[in-house]
């Protein structure tokens, strides 16, 4: 169905970036309710969109009415429906947090930091939205920049960071570049469906091959798919406080819907486009990359960084879940980027809550904390059930669709891997409990107590993360409506 | 060793961008120097523009300017002009390429602003010794 | 009988989990805030006990929470097992309540609002897993008990609670992530279902190998309940105060474990699958040597709360023991020891708390002549002890002497023998306690000024030991359940 509305949920970021660079300079109380204004009509309007796609099927909309599969399309079915409204509801939520993180470290900078903000939040939008293998790449693009800009944005170190991940950032883009030509010289189109048509023709052709690996690999940096993920790590904890709560949840998690979308686009049952061998070793891959990363988050003494780390380890489940090509690990896959991309925004929340208060993320400064921020601390530990996979929240669920993808592929390295990440989560979250619950034991109990005040995070970064905490458990209970009227509908029957 | 020779002559504009490739990301990886690490990220690019472009080419194309009537009427032999498309696909990579390196650059004078140089093992030991 | 469709279970459960709202709010006003927790644990067995009728006439009721994996949804169904541990933990919690403000009070302890919150908590997700319809949500209420019940145990806040609280959490959660939720995932995709069906979901859809790995990974998976080498939490988890010690790891924590152990062997694997895969062998070894070595090693410990979890480690596998015999009798034996060690060992630590209320004294050396300072106390600490070793008149009684006939219908000398060591054993580290109490005279000097405990602690304690010599009178509900349960 022709349908412009889609179109205004990115744009309302896209204009009010330029507003807000233009009236925010000078005054500085407009932003707040602009930037909020924007984000949340953006919201509204993305569930509009969802409930209509359910109801009427797919919304197309063709820039400059050039009918594809000359002109660019900007398409939307019910999965990138929920994907645009999850990148507008979280976007909207980390907002209230990046709003006095940024009154904070950037005072006269505000403007130009939520002009780049917006920008990224509609490239974000467009990368769900087009259906052109060409406008993908520019959208890519345009949230890598802005994210260059944010990141660059932070204290200390993080111009450097910012620089090393401008530079992968850029190899991840000329390889998507690369294979998106590749592509085009075979097939001569850059429509995505239309791409998928050729496709069949040209199976077991080697440039074929070299296409779809040049595409893969630049997705992969993209997505800090380990080993890929060197640049993360840094540029994620360097990031300034209100800029990671939204980079943190959404970059990665859109780059792996978009990995998806290309595999559910351009495969299909009779036609498998990859071969077994492939496969199982990516799943190996994203296996060891779990491991790996669940490691090396052990190794972290700082909350932000380690959270990065599970970060990676989290790509590995989504990964290897699309690639076990089944569709249990398919609606894993595809409720993991909901549900992580939710407990990663609430974990983030907290971590924001608690430098906001104390100045520091390193363990040593977190002792005590639920005496201070016992709120903060609450829903803290509902975000690491989550990560950890408790039920009945949201994280336990994509786990579970994730291990039976894996047992009925046969996979039991990723099953193993899994379980593995699930145990490391236990331990790493509860290392942090403890630090927390228990304080510091040099001094005598009662007298800790008594010296620790009450301090709580303010309330614009308190409300979004008590939201965010009973999203996770409000999304985890209403799984089987998400996965049965959504999900599934979008997975080919007998992938 | 004839025909290998003739393979990569047919296909010389290939050869070109991979080399030109290999030199930019060879940069980007092995140079320590952040402004060698740019050039080598622009040389990559350009590869790829170079790439693109060349596969619109077609020998004896001429420029795509056409005349309506005829195009409307089909007399337009497509093997006499060139494809546009990818040239128009490379402006756009161009400018893509020229904000990266524009963001690569702002970035860098914050960098030598705070640290003084731009060599990265200098400004890795002074993160070290902050 | 067709399931009726009821809001009273969710109801049962969430009497406390928002009840611990209120809790919290009074948190400036002791008086009101424990009064919270009477009229809390009141309502919820009065909800529990309503649920009684309609179950001893043989129906059932489901509530469907949510639904979240196809054919798997989140629900509860209370059935005859499920009430027998639901009536336990719900009573049992109302006496716990009462003891625990003698108890907090006269130790004068911190924290106490968190206490009282923890604990209604803990106890929704107790009955939670009693009324849980299938694994999934079973998995679900027990991993919650494990996570409500951490601040419990650390609650000391020092170095030893720390470290104890390590141990729980890593043996429980290790152990439920890393074992039961393989298992579940497999039971999932080998049967399709995960409801709780009596006569078990597995028949004919797993070969024997698979049964056994299942199994395995289901009895340790289950950590809870205390099967050796998986024992160790409970041990270390004494260091909570001792109201937590006597209700969550003398009853409603380690038998929510024996009650998962159960589900899978009755309604998800099936005694007769497991008995023509002759598994039953296999949970019988596993009990038996759990069962031994934890009397043995209950003789030597000083302290008597360490005691108490030996005893405790080993009575849970008594009630394994009779699952894993799969005969009629055993199995009926089993169950009704949940129920009637449950009343015998919270009297047992109720008595432990009241000593160390009253004297400030923790290890048994040290209690010489107490009995006769504190006779109520000593008298209910034999009664308890009188049932637990399975002595007449007591509840215990009864399920052991169900026990030991199953053993003997089922031809299963190895088993009457251990079964019979063990019942010396249990009188071995009991009964020097309760002499040293009354015959051995304290130590000059030692002793003088020590009363009864608070009458919040004692009448509790009474209490549960004339319930657990009512229950020798009066077993007829219980068996009736139990029956019901087994389907005899």
């Amino acid at each position: 169905m022709k349908s412009n509305l889609h179109m205004y949920v990115m744009a309302a970021p896209l204009l009010t970036a330029f507003l807000v660079n233009i009236f925010g300079r000078t005054r500085r109380k407009v932003i707040a309710p602009m930037v909020l204004g924007a984000l949340g009509l953006s919201s509204l309007l993305a569930i509009v969109v969802l409930k209509r796609t359910l109801v009427s099927g797919d919304l197309s909309y063709t820039a400059g009415a050039w009918t594809p599969p000359w002109g660019i399309e900007l398409l939307v079915d019910p999965l990138s429906a929920l994907m645009l409204l999850l990148i507008a509801a979280v976007s909207f939520i980390a907002t209230f947090a990046a709003l006095p993180c940024v009154e904070r470290d950037l005072q006269d900078r505000q403007h130009i930091f939520f002009t780049l903000y917006l920008i990224l939040i509609a490239g974000l939008m467009g990368l769900v939205l087009t259906a052109d293998a060409f406008n993908l790449y520019v959208m890519l693009e345009i949230t890598s920049i802005t994210t260059y800009g944010l990141i660059a944005l932070g204290r200390g170190r993080a111009p450097l960071s910012s620089f090393n991940y401008i530079i992968m950032g850029s190899v991840a883009a000329s390889f998507y570049l690369l294979g998106v030509g590749y592509l085009y010289l075979l097939t001569g189109t850059l429509n995505m469906a239309d791409i998928a048509r050729y496709l069949p023709a040209l199976q077991g052709s080697a440039a074929l091959s070299t296409a779809l690996a040049f595409i893969l690999i630049g997705l992969w940096i993209k997505m800090a798919f380990f080993p890929l993920h060197g640049w993360l790590p840094r540029a994620y904890t360097d990031a300034p406080d209100g800029a990671g709560v939204l980079i943190a949840p959404l970059m990665t998690k859109v780059t792996i819907y978009l990995m998806v979308r290309l595999m559910l686009t351009f495969q299909s049952p009779e036609f498998p486009l990859i071969s077994m061998d492939v496969r199982t070793l990516v799943i190996w891959a994203a296996s060891i990359g779990i491991v790996c990363a669940s490691s090396l988050a052990l190794a972290q003494r700082n909350l932000k960084q380690m959270l990065t780390y599970i970060i990676i380890a989290e790509v590995g489940y989504m990964v290897g879940g699309a690639w076990l090509a089944n569709d249990q690990g398919m609606t894993g896959t595809l409720l993991h980027i909901v549900n992580d991309a939710l407990m990663t925004l609430c974990l983030f929340l907290a971590a924001v809550a608690i430098a906001y208060r104390t100045g520091s993320l390193h363990f040593d400064n977190l002792k005590g904390l639920y005496r201070r921020m016992p709120w903060t601390m609450a829903f803290f530990t509902i975000g690491a059930f989550a990560m950890i996979g408790v039920p009945p929240t949201c994280g336990f669920y994509s786990k579970w669709y994730l291990l039976l993808g894996g047992i009925e592929a046969g996979q039991w390295e990723f099953v193993v891997a899994l379980i593995f990440s699930s145990l490391v989560n236990a331990v790493l979250f509860f290392r942090i409990i403890e630090l927390a619950y228990f304080g510091s034991l040099q001094d005598s109990e009662h007298h800790a107590h008594a010296s620790a005040e009450r301090h709580e995070a303010p309330w614009w970064i308190l409300s979004p993360l008590a939201l965010t905490a009973v999203l996770l458990i409000v999304v985890g209970l209403s799984t089987g409506p998400l996965v049965h009227n959504i999900i599934r509908l979008m997975i080919p029957v007998g992938f | 060793m004839e025909s290998l020779l003739d393979h990569i002559i047919a296909k010389y504009n290939y050869w070109i961008y991979v080399v030109l490739m290999m030199i930019g990301f060879y940069a980007m990886i092995g140079k320590r120097n952040l402004v060698k690490k740019l050039l080598g990220m622009n040389i990559f690019q350009t590869a790829i523009i170079l790439f693109f472009v060349s596969t619109g080419a077609k020998k004896g194309g001429s420029i795509p300017i056409l005349d309506k009537y005829a195009a409307l009427q089909g007399q337009v032999d497509v093997n006499q002009v060139v494809n546009p498309l990818p040239h128009v696909l490379m402006l756009t990579a161009i400018v893509v390429g020229v904000s990266v390196t524009g963001v690569a650059l702002a970035v860098m004078q914050r960098i030598y602003r705070k640290y003084g140089t731009l060599e990265e093992d200098e400004i890795l030991e002074k993160i070290e010794n902050e | 009988m067709t399931p009726i469709v009821s809001i009273w279970p969710l109801a049962a459960i969430l009497v406390s989990l928002l009840g611990a709202l209120p809790i919290i709010l009074a948190h400036r006003q002791p008086n009101l805030r424990e009064s919270w927790t009477i009229l809390i644990a009141l309502v919820k067995l009065m909800i529990v006990a309503s649920l009684l009728p309609g179950v001893l006439q043989g129906s059932s009721y489901v509530f469907t929470i949510a639904q979240v994996i196809p054919g798997v949804p989140i629900e509860l169904r209370v059935d005859a097992l499920g009430m027998i541990f639901a009536l336990v933990a719900s009573s049992l919690w109302l006496f716990t309540s009462i003891y625990s403000i003698g108890y907090m009070r006269a130790l004068d302890e911190h924290a106490q609002t968190r206490y009282y919150a923890s604990f209604a908590v803990a106890i929704s997700a107790t009955l939670g897993v009693a009324f849980a319809g299938n694994l999934l949500t079973m998995y679900l209420f027990y991993e919650m008990l494990s996570l409500s019940t951490y601040p419990l145990v650390t609650h000391e806040q020092n170095a030893e609670a720390r470290s104890s609280g390590r141990k729980y959490l890593t043996y429980i959660l290790g152990t439920s992530i890393g074992l039961a939720l393989p298992a579940m995932m497999i039971t999932y995709s080998v049967a399709g279902t995960l409801d709780f069906t009596s006569g078990g979901i597995l028949a004919g859809k797993a070969s024997p190998e698979l049964l056994a790995l299942l199994l395995v990974l289901f009895l340790f998976g289950f950590a809870k309940a205390g099967l050796m080498p998986f024992h160790g939490w409970l041990p270390a988890a004494m260091v909570a105060p001792t109201p937590v010690s006597s209700f969550l790891h003398g009853v409603a924590v380690v038998k929510a474990g024996v009650f998962s152990i159960f589900r899978i062997i009755f309604d998800i694997l099936g005694p007769e699958t497991l008995q023509s895969a002759d598994l039953g062998s296999l949970i019988t070894y596993i009990a038996s040597v759990t069962l031994l070595i934890a009397s043995m090693v209950a003789l030597t410990q000083d302290s008597l709360k360490r005691r108490l979890a030996y005893s405790t480690i080993g009575q849970l596998a008594y009630m394994v023991l009779g699952a894993g015999m799969l005969s009629a009798t055993g199995m009926l034996g089993g169950v009704m020891h949940l129920a009637m060690h449950a009343f015998g060992k919270i009297t047992l630590f109720f008595c432990a708390g009241a000593i160390y209320v009253a004297s400030k004294k923790k290890n048994i050396s040290q209690m010489d002549g107490l009995g006769r300072r504190m006779p109520i106390t000593y008298l209910a600490f034999f009664l308890g002890s009188l049932s637990i070793i399975g002595m007449p008149p007591l509840g215990g009684f009864i399920s052991k002497w169900n026990l030991l006939i199953g053993a003997v219908e089922g031809d299963q000398l190895v088993l009457v023998v251990v079964l019979l060591i063990s019942s010396l054993l249990n009188a071995a580290y009991f009964f020097p306690i309760v002499y040293r109490g009354f015959f051995v005279p304290a130590a000059d000097g030692e002793g003088d000024g020590i009363k009864e405990a608070p009458l919040f602690c004692l009448i509790p304690l009474s209490v549960t030991a004339l319930v657990s010599l009512a229950l020798f009178f009066y077993p007829d509900t219980l068996l009736k359940l139990a029956r019901m349960a087994l389907g005899i």
